[in-house]
């Protein structure tokens, strides 16, 4: 990795490893807190002393492998850092030297408790890209399936999220619930996670019988089980102490550090994609935005409740106005032929066999497409230099923005409220570090 | 979204507000505005275009790198601009050499790019110049090479923990 002409020698720098691992760890500047001296600037009392320490990467509350770098004062939280990066797998990396049909499902495992949001997103940038129309029944087919995934993703945060501040229960009720939608998925596309149903194009496979009726039966059902959900929580004295007037941010300092999704919407600000800029089938549906009006932690947990009895309602309108149709796009350019064509038509047989061995190629460009995830604006950029791999694909995790958030939502408070405060953020690691 | 004409508006605005040499070019392909301005420029023009514009962008959805190789300028950074209120996207980039990678920090006209601008530094070498805490952020501190660049090779690099990192000392050579 050395420039030419130089001397390698020369230019090398200081062997890190040379380093010991304990002065490794020092090079952290923790300058704000570290010399006695508060933020506002008054000394500190003599009897008082600043404790330094790391909440994780292997925490259960943080929800992943999530480090934090903690001053306290007492109980108190003087200074948060978040340090990530330990499940940085370099997927963006690995998505340049794989076709776009193959990248999909790279692009799955990132936010992995929102697959299918990655996967639209991704498909969205690629069929933009390539201007390829996507099927109305397509559109509402990758509707049904988000919004039961947003479902999905927020039980998974509902039991999460209340084991940690200590209500068992809600775990094994949440996860009751989110194993009815994995089913559901397992019907459709024969993976319960990182199904890679979506395609460009459109989707892999149109609903089996039986799907829909199984799907009306869940619809049916879940409203209820919010309902039990909420008996549980909205008069529980605990849950209440430890989420109300929690970890509050006012809504333009949410917006000037980019936080969006259910975190900016609890602080009183209705901005939803879905809403906002329709994509997909989004604008045929009647459905409201749930919205908070102090923006605490407790803001968040109801706007997310209600955000889930909001997927409810799309589902059903979309099911109920689910258009005939293909699934997929035509185009034989991009999407496989069906499969007994393969059998009569030699068309259609080099179609099929051009497509899995070299995949299609993608004219020279650049696009970004965002989709509002469960956690915010997820954002894919492509670039494309004409082969039938990307030259470059970024995803604009909402996490990942979102997470900056968490110092000046734990700064002040409680140790013990940064944890319902990382709980309400909802970071998903794998999203994080890609 | 701005379009073709649109954008070219905006174009022309900048440049008589900002400076002449401030745009480098614009692009309009699949219904997406871009705007290209000069490194130099950088804070300038999204000051302009953040407050001082008639259609003004507030908020700054994503920041990130890509590597042009074997085009020259070969790095690029990404602002994807986002108006709230007309709801328009315009994405600006900009790009600088890999021999004088340094594009001025926007951090304090938007806190959001913080994070964002320490990727970009980490995986394409990108130097933010005026962040406060330029650190790498997803790679281990004393990483060597920016990896999402392409020339950065895939593979072949061995998995080290506490107890093997002396075993493959500068395995990177």
């Amino acid at each position: 990795m050395t420039e030419p002409g130089t001397d390698e020698e020369a230019v090398r720098a200081p062997d890190p490893l040379a380093t010991p691992y304990r002065e490794r760890e020092q090079s952290v500047t923790m300058e704000r807190v570290g010399h006695g001296v508060r933020d506002d600037g008054a000394d500190l009392q003599p009897e008082s002393e600043l404790f330094t320490i790391n909440l994780g990467p292997h925490h259960p509350a943080t929800h992943g492998v999530l480090r934090l770098l903690c001053t306290l004062e007492g109980e108190q939280v003087l200074d948060v850092k978040p340090i990530i990066g330990y499940v940085h797998t370099g997927i963006e990396k690995s998505m340049e030297t794989q076709q776009y049909w193959k990248a999909i499902t790279f692009v799955e495992r990132m936010d992995y408790l929102a697959y299918y949001f990655n996967a639209q997103a991704f498909c969205m940038t690629t069929e933009r890209l390539l201007e390829v129309e996507v099927p109305t029944r397509a559109e509402y087919l990758r509707v049904i399936h988000t919004e039961l995934n947003r479902i999905a993703s927020h039980l998974f945060w509902l039991g999460t999220s209340a084991l940690d501040i200590g209500a068992i229960t809600m775990m094994w009720w949440a996860l009751r619930e989110r194993d009815y939608v994995l089913d559901l998925f397992e019907m459709s596309s024969g993976q319960r996670m990182h199904t890679r149903y979506f395609q460009v194009g459109g989707v892999m496979d149109d609903i089996p019988p039986g799907w829909e009726a199984k799907c009306r039966e869940f619809l049916a059902l879940f409203p209820s089980r919010i309902d039990q959900y909420e008996a549980l929580l909205d008069k529980n004295e605990i849950w209440l102490q430890r989420m109300k007037h929690v970890g509050v941010v006012s809504k333009e300092r949410l917006l000037e550090l980019g936080v969006t999704g259910p975190l900016l919407r609890a602080a009183g600000d209705p901005w939803d994609l879905r809403k906002a800029m329709p994509y997909s089938a989004y604008a045929d549906f009647d459905f409201k935005i749930p919205v908070g009006t102090v923006g605490d932690c407790y803001d968040r947990y109801r706007v997310r409740m209600a955000e889930m009895r909001e997927s409810c309602r799309i589902v059903e309108q979309a099911l109920d106005g689910l258009p005939e149709g293909p699934y997929i796009t035509t185009d034989r350019k991009v999407a496989l032929p069906p499969r007994h064509e393969l059998a009569t038509s030699m068309e259609a047989l080099i179609h099929h066999f051009k497509l899995v061995t070299e995949g299609f190629r993608v004219p020279a460009g650049e696009a970004y497409c965002a989709i509002e995830s469960p956690r915010g604006e997820l954002g894919c950029y492509i670039r494309a230099d004409g082969s039938a791999k990307p030259a470059r694909v970024h995803v604009r995790d909402p996490s990942f923005v979102n997470l900056q958030a968490l110092p000046e939502m734990s700064e002040g408070g409680l140790l013990a409220d940064m944890i319902a405060n990382i709980a309400m953020l909802d970071p998903i690691l794998g999203g994080i570090d890609r | 979204m701005p379009d073709a004409t649109g954008l070219e508006l905006v174009a022309q605005r900048v440049r008589s507000a900002v400076a002449e040499d401030a745009v480098v070019g614009t692009t309009y392909e699949h219904e997406q505005a871009m705007l290209e301005i000069a490194p130099a420029r950088v804070r300038e023009v999204l000051t302009y275009l953040r407050d001082e514009d008639e259609q003004p962008y507030e908020f700054l959805a994503s920041l990130h790198g890509v590597d042009y190789l074997p085009e020259e300028p070969r790095l690029g950074v990404h602002y994807q601009l986002l108006s709230r209120a007309r709801l328009e996207r315009l994405g600006v980039k900009t790009r600088v050499t890999v021999e004088d990678p340094v594009v001025p920090s926007v951090i304090d006209l938007f806190p959001t790019a913080n994070h964002q601008e320490r990727e970009v530094f980490d995986m394409f070498g990108v130097l933010f110049d005026g962040h406060p805490d330029p650190r790498r952020i997803l790679m281990p501190e004393d990483y060597e090479g920016h990896p999402q660049r392409r020339d950065f090779p895939v593979g072949g690099e061995p998995v080290l923990f506490t107890f093997n990192e002396h075993k493959y000392p500068r395995w990177y050579d």
